[in-house]
């Protein structure tokens, strides 16, 4: 690799989850396991039917080109992009794909990866609807039309990607900003992000903003999850170095291809002359639209704090390190939950360690968002007070959480439950501690000769307390105690 | 006694006085319809079972009508006289069709058309050729060819129709009866099949200017369903309709009526030129001012060209939903391409084919600019040479085609130099929208010719007093082909 850098663009196609309605139907835009129950005529491209805009979906398009810092069209109108496919019930699929029409173009954005901080350069974002989904077998095939017609963002980046690594920093970057502002759930599980890798390799030292040094480009299509995107990079790499090497590159002409899961490969699609004519041309169903500067600033207005400013606030404010704010940030749920407990008035250090050391820790190992489990941030903030008023151990807590995720109970009622209130009473503590002392006066010689007895009478007084025995009170009673002999 | 020539406003008052039931009409109609068909080819299915209705103040209640057959009838079959839509029977309604129920009009069958409205001839139906009623030999001209004949032979007072470059005002011309096409969007599309959407129009052929109005009315309005309809609640065409256009301005086409134009004429062509020239001096017996423009004949000369570029384009994408997958009969095949090419092939006619093949070319990346943008352009310069002489008059006046129905039998016919413009100048009125009304101004050689009057968009009301006006000076009012009676 070393003597060979690779230019890489991405086509970032990611559904539009947030809206009530399909971009230009309206049947319910929804995730549905039954097939073929969110459908209107228009969907199956019944004649006669005629698309209608999805104003909210548009609104949500504009917001995320603001974000992108795109320039914004002084109109929305749309185009046809035609050709026959049984899951395109209408043969042509109405989109935005040819400037002036995107609801943005040329912006930038910047993201981390590994630590540092890129840019790239985004070339447009347009509105779409999403075709039927379909399904293959032996003799016969399936049309589930419930996406069709879903809205539908493409996201066109420059080639300004040098690794998979960067690629897949920059997707989930624009993953938790579809989150973030509440335009997609961007699942990927759901099938809701689909992706195009376009990659091209180039000599290492020659000057990449000259186009006349780069390679031909390979674009794979149907890259389905963001794993994916990583191996089907890695994979166009290395295939073409070895193509290089083999001296077989120039003959390589310009193509498609699709990624395969099962043989993690490409495989070859058409040549770029095989190229399918897409005859684009204005839909004449929807009239041109202009844009107002007083909708697009209520637009603007709505654009809520995003991850990035999420993590300089945990930081800067809160005194979070770089990789809990990180974390945090991460998804969407998971930051909202934590601002929830910070807003109830819990430590905001203490509240993001709870959550990176033993709430992420339990999501990840049952394999469920924190949106699922029993614990609310109410219950954590709950928690983290009885530990604060001494009420119960640090170490009571941890218990106490885990019956919360495990036997759906609240916190308060589960330290009644299973006796667990602390004994800080000064007067208790003291009678035993003074037994303990009275039992191992030898113990008290060996401390004060300076060996580490003390940890041992502490260890007695929670035995004979069953833990329950506040253990700093108890500590300090114990010093006391030994100073009086 | 027979009902079925009588004008609306006649029907309305026998209906309200109990002289005859909307029952009695229904019956009368339907056996008229069944007589046309089997004559004419004017239906493609008579609705046998269509009962009377209640009579109310809607002068359309309990009045029989006919259906275009590329209108959405649900439960009743809707080929569009399409073999690749047979079979195929709508589960919706179009909005012009439900608006009609809603005035209580009783829908009495689906009337022959050119195939999907591309054709001008009535004679690419999958029923067969459609036959002039005046004279069995010669075409109704098309594409609202059955509508146009089952009106003039006296089966309904009134049938819809539709009109991409003439549709509906040409077979008006042909059968001696008034054809109307509002303003663009006056009348939703939703539910019409779709032959080019930039021009299609709805409309209406009666026998009377007030008939057109009084249906018009009932048929128009905002349809949250399409989105190029717009809000006419204001406008009521029958109670504005007036016969008083003293003091208005029109103006008639040199290059298009002058009969030097067309060195070859013949002696048809010449009468009909004739006999439009004292048409006009009826509008100066009104006291409206008619004055000759004149209009740069390259402009004219390219009119069909763009006409029949963006109309071949957009039917092309439009009519891609038909590929016998979703609906239609599906044809049998290897695999999805197979079965979309065999119905596809077995079921247009050659002359869509064709026109398939051309609005795929003009689109196509190599070739768009040249034809289909250059197209879109010249139709912007067609429709601002218009609209700046609608700055001065209150419409253009002129003949409708080049004499009278023409022959079936396409030998008969003779061509004569230049005459293109007339043929098909009605076209201007899809390029910008504009309102447009033809009605019966004589005959030559026993035959009806038409006179076409076109305003600016949303001047309909004007468009129609002065066709009302012209109509009550000439007594073709209400005329019933003479070989039908």
């Amino acid at each position: 690799m070393s003597e060979y850098k690779a230019l890489i663009g991405l086509e970032m196609h990611c559904e539009i989850s947030e809206t009530n309605t399909k971009v230009f139907s309206s049947a319910e835009n929804s995730y549905k396991d039954t097939a073929n129950v969110n459908i209107q005529p228009v969907d199956m491209g019944f004649p006669g039917t005629l698309p209608v805009v999805n104003k909210e979906a548009v609104k949500m398009a504009l917001k995320a080109s603001m974000i992108l810092g795109c320039t914004l069209p002084t109109h929305i109108y749309f185009e046809r992009k035609n050709y026959y496919y049984p899951d395109l019930p209408k043969g042509y699929q109405i989109t935005q794909e040819t400037k002036p029409a995107p609801v943005g173009s040329y912006g930038a954005l910047t993201y981390d990866c590994k630590g540092e901080t890129k840019t790239v350069r985004i070339n447009n974002i347009h509105l779409e609807e999403d075709a039927a989904s379909s399904d293959h077998y032996g003799t016969f095939s399936t049309i589930d039309y419930n996406r069709a017609g879903v809205p539908l963002l493409e996201l066109v980046t420059e080639p300004d990607f040098r690794s998979a690594d960067e690629a897949v920093s920059f997707l989930e970057t624009m993953r938790s900003i579809y989150q973030y502002a509440g335009i997609s759930e961007a699942d990927s599980r759901k099938g809701q992000v689909r992706c195009d890798v376009n990659v091209s390799i180039m000599e290492a030292d020659k000057d990449e903003n000259d186009p006349k040094n780069w390679g031909t480009k390979i674009e794979v299509k149907n890259v389905n999850s963001f794993g994916g995107v990583r191996e089907a990079i890695n994979y166009e790499i290395e295939r073409q170095i070895d193509l290089k090497e083999s001296g077989k590159y120039d003959e390589m002409e310009q193509q498609t291809r699709r990624w395969d899961e099962d043989t993690m490969s490409t495989i070859f699609m058409r040549s770029k002359v095989d190229a399918i004519d897409y005859k684009y041309f204005v839909e004449p169903n929807i009239p041109k639209f202009k844009l107002s500067e007083e909708w697009l600033e209520s637009i603007r207005k709505e654009i809520p704090e995003l991850a990035s400013d999420r993590k300089h606030k945990y930081i800067t404010i809160f005194g979070l390190s770089e990789y809990d704010a990180t974390v945090i940030v991460k998804e969407k749920s998971i930051s909202d939950f934590y601002e929830d407990v910070v807003a109830l008035g819990a430590d905001a250090k203490k509240a993001a360690n709870w959550l990176t050391s033993v709430i992420l820790g339990y999501l990840n190992k049952n394999d469920l968002t924190i949106t699922e489990i029993y614990l609310t941030p109410k219950m954590l903030y709950e928690i983290m007070n009885l530990v604060e008023s001494g009420k119960i151990s640090s170490k009571q807590s941890k218990d106490i959480l885990t019956h919360v995720l495990e036997d759906k109970k609240d916190p308060i009622q589960l330290v009644k439950e299973l006796g667990m209130e602390q004994i800080s009473d000064d007067k208790t503590i003291r009678e035993i501690v003074i037994k303990v002392l009275d039992e191992h006066p030898d113990l008290i010689e060996d401390h004060r000769k300076g060996k580490n007895t003390f940890d041992f009478f502490v260890g007695q007084v929670m035995k004979a307390t069953r833990g329950k025995a506040n253990p700093s009170l108890t500590a300090d009673i114990i010093r006391e105690e030994i100073d009086k002999r | 006694m027979e009902y079925m020539s009588k004008s609306i406003t006649e029907l309305h008052e026998l209906l309200q006085n109990g002289k005859v039931t909307s029952e009695e009409l229904v019956n009368e109609a339907i056996k008229k319809a069944k007589e046309a068909k089997d004559k004419y080819n004017a239906f493609v299915t008579v609705i046998e079972d269509a009962k009377g209705c209640e009579v109310t103040d809607s002068l359309l209640s309990g009045i029989p009508y006919g259906i275009k057959d590329n209108y959405s009838t649900k439960d009743i079959l809707s080929t569009g006289s399409s073999n690749t839509l047979k079979d195929y029977i709508p589960f919706f309604d179009a909005t012009a069709v439900i608006n009609l129920k809603k005035a209580g009009a009783v829908g009495i069958g689906k009337t022959t058309m050119d195939e999907f409205g591309m054709g001008g001839t009535g004679t690419t139906a999958h029923t067969g050729n459609i036959l002039n009623p005046w004279n069995t030999e010669r075409m109704c001209a098309g594409s609202s060819s059955g509508s146009a004949a089952a009106v003039a032979a006296g089966v309904v007072p009134y049938a819809t129709g539709t009109d991409t470059g003439d549709s509906i005002r040409k077979p008006a011309a042909y059968c001696g009866i008034v054809g109307y096409k509002p303003t663009y969007g006056m009348i939703s599309r939703y539910g019409v099949f779709p032959f080019a959407s930039s021009l299609d129009h709805l409309g209406v052929l009666a026998r009377n200017v007030e008939d057109a109005c009084i249906v018009v009315d009932a048929m128009k309005g905002l349809d949250k369903n399409d989105m190029t309809s717009w809000d006419s609640s204001g406008i009521e065409l029958h109670k504005s309709l007036t016969t008083d256009v003293k003091g208005k301005k029109i103006c008639y086409i040199k290059e298009i009526c002058d009969k030097s134009m067309y060195p070859d004429a013949s002696d048809e062509l010449l009468e009909h030129l004739d006999n439009f020239r004292n048409t006009l001096e009826y509008f100066k017996e009104l006291g409206v001012d008619v004055v000759e423009e004149s209009v740069d004949k390259n402009l004219l000369d390219a009119q069909y060209s763009v006409y029949n570029v963006i109309s071949c384009a957009e039917a092309t994408s439009n009519m891609s939903n038909l590929t016998g997958i979703v609906f239609g009969p599906r044809a049998i095949g290897d695999n999805y391409i197979d079965m979309m090419k065999k119905y596809r092939t077995e079921g247009f006619s050659s002359l869509i084919k064709r026109r398939f093949v051309i609005g795929s070319y003009v689109l196509q990346a190599e070739n768009k600019e040249r034809y289909f943008n250059n197209a879109q352009r010249v139709r912007r310069l067609i429709v601002d040479k218009w609209k700046s002489l609608y700055e001065k008059y209150d419409a253009v006046v002129l003949p409708v085609s080049s004499g009278p129905a023409k022959y079936l039998d396409n030998s008969k016919n003779k061509p004569y130099q230049n005459s293109h413009i007339l043929e098909e100048h009605l076209q201007i009125a899809n390029f910008g929208g504009f309102p447009s009304i033809t009605i019966p101004n004589g005959f030559v050689n026993n035959l009806p010719v038409g006179i076409n009057i076109t305003g600016n968009c949303y001047d309909d009301v004007n468009v129609l007093s002065l066709a009302c006006a012209l109509e009550s000076k000439m007594s073709y009012k209400n005329q019933i082909a003479k070989e039908a009676k």
